[in-house]
């Protein structure tokens, strides 16, 4: 890296920056995630086919899964990223109070502001199972690659309510994480008018509510027997 | 009103420090906060103890020295309002208040409620100028600026560098202050010679102060005396990007 390059990344306005767009990129991500899961509102079969879809992504000119695998790659960098820079920013925050105050009024800033960090830290450890259970199927009942649909009604099963509580939550979590963090990346990268504020505010909200609501459509779907 | 007072007493900087409880006796709720601190320091001086340390010089809003931590909210309670210009009747007979100096790493106490704010001419040293020379006030006329950045220059120009934004932020930073500067500058004819230099040397000194990063969380804005917008950080972020991905001329 040259020096300048270092002297934006060293700074805690390129830190922001590198979070900002990290954390665009996952979310573009997120919302083709949810668009997919959609699917299995449509049919088992149709689910199973889109899910073997992914494989064949980029073929012939790419052979088979090495597009999931670009895809995979880019993710983690993103995400390696993303909590690079988050922790260090976090660990600059301590150091700049060392003396904390007696009396503290309870901060203003919005809830999903005041937890970004936690929220994170709970996104984190449910990706982690994520991945286990309806990727690797380790810790999926079924497991079974070949047929995605079968692994997910199992999962989501009423006798699982654990598991669908636990996937709730954390995509909860993840929706108060969106809401500053979209519309704090805006303002990261340049939004800065009055007007446009209030736009960048609602659009973070918007991206909250629909990705939330995308998400949480499937395993209520599966509880509630509407997907068997 | 009668109240009690629990405030930051710290011999020096070596000094670990405490709250200190002291009673006040007949306080007018015409007076400012501050002259509720001298009959609070008279008092104390009569009976041959230390006075209260806190930072003051205009008392009418504009010079940004004082800088109280009244009951954890920078500024006290009311909004847009300096420690100078709050009036006791905003608080009841029989109140408890905290008084805290302002905590930040780069606003090392020097003595009870006074902190050493030298972190911000760092930063203003750093870029906080403009090098035309610009004589006597010109024309109006002489050099057009569109109304919005008018407008904005100087809303962000109010900036009185109390630090209050410092003290309330989560994070300790003190980017609401370095981007009214840069906002302030950055958007008139004026400025805009070192406009590129401007903002990446003073987040650097910034960053170098020891101030943390900001958030986006908006605890600054809330308390500012002023009422800097948070969208003055938006501006410069916005021109840290491009300054960054641009080369020197
Ligand atoms: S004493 Fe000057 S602003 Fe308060």
């Amino acid at each position: 890296m040259d020096l300048a390059t270092r002297r934006v990344t060293r700074s805690t306005v390129g830190k922001k920056a590198v979070m900002a767009v990290t954390g665009v990129a996952m979310v573009l991500f997120l919302l083709l995630h949810m668009l997919g899961n959609l699917k299995i509102f449509v049919g088992a079969e149709d689910f199973d086919h889109y899910a073997h879809w992914l494989r064949t992504i980029g073929m012939p000119v790419l052979p088979e899964t090495w597009f999931l695998w670009i895809q995979r790659v880019g993710l983690l960098v993103a995400v390696i990223a993303h909590i690079w820079s988050a922790t260090s920013l976090a660990l600059r925050a301590r150091a700049a109070r060392p003396v904390k105050y007696a009396h503290r009024r309870p901060v203003k800033g919005s809830y999903a502001a005041r937890t970004m960090r936690w929220g994170g830290v709970i996104i984190v450890l449910f990706v982690v199972y994520h991945i286990l259970d309806l990727t690797t199927g380790h810790l999926n009942p079924v497991g079974d690659r070949a047929h995605p649909h079968a692994n997910v009604v199992a999962d989501f099963a009423p006798e699982r309510w654990y598991v669908t509580l636990f996937y709730v939550l954390a995509v909860v979590a993840l929706a108060f994480h969106l809401r500053h963090g979209v519309f704090s990346a805006l303002r990261t990268l340049g939004q800065h008018t009055q007007s446009g504020e209030r736009r960048a505010r609602f659009f973070a909200l918007a991206v909250a509510v629909v990705i939330a609501a995308g998400f949480l459509s499937v395993p209520i779907a599966v509880t509630t027997g509407v997907i068997q | 009103m009668n109240l009690t007072l629990r405030i930051w007493r710290q011999t020096g900087p070596a000094d670990k420090g405490r709250m200190v409880k002291y009673r006040v006796e007949d306080v007018s709720p015409d007076m400012s906060f501050l002259e509720m601190l001298d009959m609070l320091n008279e008092r104390l001086t009569l009976d041959g103890d230390e006075p209260v340390a806190f930072d003051h010089d205009c008392r009418e809003g504009i010079c940004g020295m004082c800088s109280l931590m009244i009951n954890g909210a920078a500024h006290g309670p009311e909004r847009a309002t300096t420690t100078c210009q709050l009036h006791m009747r905003h608080f009841a007979d029989g109140d408890t208040i905290d008084i805290e100096p302002w905590r930040a790493r780069a606003f090392p106490v020097v003595k009870d409620l006074v902190v050493d704010r030298t972190a911000f001419d760092k930063i203003i040293q750093a870029g906080g100028y403009i090098s035309a020379a610009t004589g006597t006030a010109p024309d109006a006329h002489a050099a057009p600026v569109p109304k919005a950045d008018a407008d904005a220059a100087f809303e962000a120009a109010t900036c009185i560098g109390c630090g209050a934004c410092v003290a309330a932020c989560p994070n300790g930073s003190g980017m609401l202050f370095t981007a009214a500067k840069v906002t302030h500058l950055g958007l008139l004819p004026q400025g805009q010679p070192e406009r590129r230099e401007r903002v990446l040397n003073m987040v650097e000194a910034h960053d170098d102060a020891g101030f943390g990063g900001c958030t986006n969380t908006g605890e600054c804005t809330a308390v500012c005396p002023k009422g800097i917008p948070l969208t003055a950080i938006g501006q410069l972020n916005r021109d840290f990007l491009k300054a960054s991905t641009t080369s020197a001329r």
